[in-house]
């Protein structure tokens, strides 16, 4: 048994090629088993998060790569590290701890670069049922990939070069001989930990481990091995032999995504995901690699659940959507109807899972009974008014304990409200405050909280509007709530830009919703009020902007994280027009509306 | 115009008027037959022009001359006609059906004078969202069905139906329809030799429904049942072929069927459906036993 970060683990030493292993096992033998191998400069508790989280479903084994951790090294160095070596390590441990069926393979950082050999050599056959590959290329297929755009140099494939041979800096440095030793024995190797906090924001807790810098000096030989070799003569026929996941960290420094571009042409079938991190994932994401892991050894291992996995071809988009949102955990406010509701169908269509919110319970039923028909793993609908600051801490508690942290939220619930300031009365000011303004924040503050807590990022998105920067004086009341959702927006973007939760708002403009028939018609009677509602509703139908657009366009600004997302053209003209010439918005501002 | 709409009917009474409904019953229950046959010959590959044609030639097989409009099919995301935006877009194209994919077959043919319009929905193996779709146009027909009793405006129904649709989460893709109509007048076509066609809608029918048009518009009513100002009024007597089409998310679903309006006092005689022997509605009864 081990201390340290893998607590419970059994270990085992396998003696092979004149070196001995380490090898660390979670969980139960006679489950499958998933093998982790560790990157550079790291040892095999960089898994040690996702290690544990997996334990609970599989046979975890990790081990320390030959020169690294507690591995002993080869001697000589030179020519100690090459990737048949590897692949001979793998064999030997793999026949160490699972002798009778294939392990499932995850590789982060030259771990993915060893098991991408792994999975194309000829002799591995049989022996790996899948891999998950995590920040690094097969060296085969970068090299085919330098080749094709050294080969054909168009414009878009020299900036993709000169974009990757920018980021693999390091890698010259590495070929150096001595000073990279000298330096992580020296310096370096004293400032990583705080590098690693610092830049590329690793939680701290016993990682990096004290063997780091003759992990880093050793590993040095990884590069000096393979790389040149590699790349130079990449072999012909690095076809994968087993299903392979990819999951992209788009932050990540060191690894262009576009290196993944010409991927499907060595693997028969490639699931992608991305995720908004940067490099450490392991470190910085435990939970989303753990259920990725863990949903795609599924998808393996009993073959009924891929034909749900695998979805019917589809947009660009939608891929893109479909990669970065699978499985994660959306709760929507306001999902009984227009925006809300299309959103949560929009999240459920890239599977992810839903919890859709409204104090119309049945509506939010009904949208998770219809999201789970068309691709959410799991959907639930929650009747809470989200002014209720008591109704939605209970609603948050609910959700973390039954169905997981949220991952994005989508604080979307809001209602209308039209008439001159006058007219409106504290009474109507205090409702449309409550629902467009508290709402927003008890989401934020209650859900935010949760995720900044977790600390493996998340997004926030708030249904702001269009009014939020165009005023008018037929909606004072509807404007400031929705101005200050603008801000509170701004302000909360800032705060949790260290933690890697994004915020967005989004200011969608006149969309064909039922907000305009349940809207509130200050100073007028009730049958002017159904009046203006009806005519309204006729107004805005006639518009015929569909809230599945704008649905889209929330996905969207998850996707790449933007702050302000105006949608309708004229919610995008209105907010060119502020920045430049506010005073014809203000002109504006004074029209009488067609009501 | 018909003559089963002038005086309370009986469903099932003798004389010139059960003999007229008996006649569209014939021939709508020969479509839904026709739309079985031809659902169950569909197999991967086959094109929307081709499961058209399928139905043309079973009709014409069987007697049929002459079309309310010629048979349509569509396929896949073009059940919820995602992007159209022109009438030709309604016509088959060249799409090959695949399997799980959704299908509408849509065909109006007049057998013997009497004419009907059908709309079957159906999927290559299962596809749950349509079976959704399917399983929730019930309230639809029901809700149709007790507001027109109720002699409420067409246009208000149109709303309702839609209302109803937004509650249940989809679009209402019948608003794609020439006019956006839910539903419209059918009526006895003369059986000529010669039927030419124009834009898919037979010569005949057209006359019919011009016709109507015409009186409807100096009475005050519309053979066509839209969300205008036009069908700003209570049920016209006569048939109608009502058709709600359900969309969501690139999949539709529809029925259609005849609806039949008299000017009966009694509220059960006022309009009641065709036939209740429809592959749809014998489905909703296998859902409800079950």
């Amino acid at each position: 048994m081990s201390g340290g970060l893998l607590k419970g683990a059994r270990e085992r030493w396998v003696r092979t090629g004149g070196v001995e292993l380490c090898v660390a096992e979670l969980g139960d033998s006679e489950r499958p088993t998933v093998f982790l191998v560790h990157g550079y400069p790291d040892s095999k508790e960089v898994w040690s998060e996702v290690a544990v989280r997996l334990a609970e479903h599989f046979h975890v084994v990790l081990y320390d790569v030959r020169g690294h951790g507690r591995s002993t090294a080869p001697t000589p160095l030179r020519g100690g590290f090459t990737l048949e070596k590897l692949t001979d390590d793998f064999l030997a441990v793999a026949d160490a701890v699972s002798p009778d069926g294939p392990v499932h393979l995850v590789g982060h950082d030259w771990g993915s670069v060893q098991a991408w050999e792994f999975t194309t050599v000829e002799r591995t056959r049989g022996r790996i049922a899948s891999f998950t590959s995590i920040s690094g290329p097969s060296l085969d297929h970068f090299g085919h990939w330098i080749k094709k755009r050294m080969t054909r140099p168009t414009p878009r494939k020299v900036g993709q070069l000169l974009g990757q041979g920018a980021k693999s800096w390091y890698v010259y440095m590495l070929h150096t001989p001595v000073l990279p030793e000298l330096a992580w024995r020296g310096p370096l190797g004293k400032q990583w930990p705080r590098l690693l906090a610092r830049v590329e924001k690793v939680p701290a807790g016993g990682y990096p481990t004290p063997s780091l810098p003759s992990d880093a000096a050793h590993g040095a030989w990884l590069y000096r091995d393979n790389v040149r070799a590699r790349l130079s003569r990449p072999r012909a026929d690095a076809h994968a032999h087993a299903p392979v996941q990819l999951i992209t960290p788009t932050g990540d420094m060191f690894l262009s995504p576009k290196l993944y571009d010409d991927l499907e042409q060595w693997v028969p079938s490639v699931t992608r995901r991305t995720v908004a991190a940067k490099h450490w994932v392991p470190r910085t994401r435990p939970d989303q690699l753990a259920a990725w892991i863990g949903q795609f050894v599924r998808s393996v291992e009993t073959p009924a659940d891929k034909a749900l996995a695998v979805p019917a071809k589809r947009g660009k988009r939608a891929d893109a959507y479909a990669q970065r949102f699978a499985g994660q955990l959306v709760l929507v406010t306001g999902a009984a109807s227009g925006i809300g509701r299309a959103t949560a169908f929009a999240f459920a269509e890239a599977g992810a899972r839903v919890v859709a919110v409204d104090r119309d319970g049945e509506g939010a039923s009904r949208t998770a009974e219809l999201a789970a028909l068309i691709g959410a793993p799991e959907a639930w609908g929650e009747q809470v008014d989200v002014s209720d600051e008591a109704a939605m801490e209970k609603l948050a508690e609910k959700v973390a304990a039954e169905y997981g942290i949220v991952d994005v939220l989508v604080n979307n619930a809001g209602i209308g409200l039209s008439g001159s300031f006058f007219a409106t009365t504290s009474e109507d000011w205090k409702k449309v405050l409550d629902v467009n303004l508290w709402g927003v924040i008890h989401g934020c503050r209650i859900f935010g909280a949760q995720m900044a807590e977790r600390g493996q990022g998340g997004h926030i998105v708030n249904t702001a509007s269009a009014a939020a920067y165009q005023p008018s004086k037929a909606l004072p009341a509807y404007s400031t709530s929705k101005a200050a959702v603008l801000m509170l927006s701004e302000c909360l973007r800032a705060e949790l830009a260290g933690q890697g939760i994004g915020v967005s708002a989004i200011c969608p403009g006149f969309v064909n919703t039922n907000i305009t028939a349940t809207a509130r018609f200050a100073g007028v009677d009730a049958e002017e009020e159904k009046r203006r509602q009806k005519r309204t509703s006729r107004l805005y139908g006639l518009r015929n902007y569909p809230p599945e657009k704008v649905a889209d366009a929330i996905l969207g600004a998850v996707l790449t994280n933007r702050a302000v997302v105006p949608v309708t053209p004229e919610a995008r003209g209105a907010h060119l027009l502020s920045r430049f010439t506010p005073k014809a918005l203000r002109a504006i501002a004074r029209l009488e509306p067609p009501v | 115009m018909s003559s089963v709409v002038d005086a309370g009917p009986r469903r099932r009474a003798g004389g010139e008027r059960g003999r007229d409904l008996a006649g569209f019953r014939e021939v709508q229950a020969l479509a839904y037959e026709c739309a079985e046959a031809v659902a169950a010959q569909l197999t991967p590959g086959v094109t929307e022009r081709e499961a058209a044609r399928m139905q043309r030639v079973w009709l014409r097989e069987r007697g049929v001359r002459d079309w309310f409009h010629l048979p349509f099919a569509w396929f896949g995301d073009r059940t919820a006609f995602v992007g159209f935006k022109v009438p030709l877009q309604f016509f088959p194209t060249n799409r090959v059906l695949e399997p799980g994919m959704p299908y509408i077959l849509d065909m109006a043919p007049v057998y013997q004078g009497f004419t009907a319009d059908i709309g079957y929905s159906g999927s290559l193996g299962p596809n749950p969202v349509q079976e959704k779709l399917m399983a929730d146009l019930r309230a639809h027909r029901e809700l149709i069905l007790t507001e027109v009793r109720e002699r409420r405006p067409l246009r208000e129904i149109y709303e309702d139906v839609e209302r109803l649709m937004q509650r249940q989460g989809y679009a209402n893709r019948h608003r794609a329809y020439p006019f956006g109509v839910i539903a419209h007048k059918v009526d006895q076509v003369k059986e000529r030799r010669f039927n030419p066609h124009l834009f898919g809608f037979g010569t005949q029918s057209l006359k019919g429904l011009a016709s109507d048009a015409l009186h409807g518009h100096r009475d005050g009513w519309s053979p066509l049942w839209s969300p205008y100002k036009f069908s700003d009024h209570p049920p016209q007597p006569g048939l109608w072929a009502v058709e709600p089409h359900l969309g969501f998310r690139g999949t539709g679903a529809k029925f259609e069927e005849l609806l039949v309006v008299t000017d009966s006092k009694d509220p059960a005689e006022s309009a009641f459906w065709l036939d209740d022997e429809l592959p749809h509605v014998k489905r909703w009864g296998r859902e409800q036993a079950a």
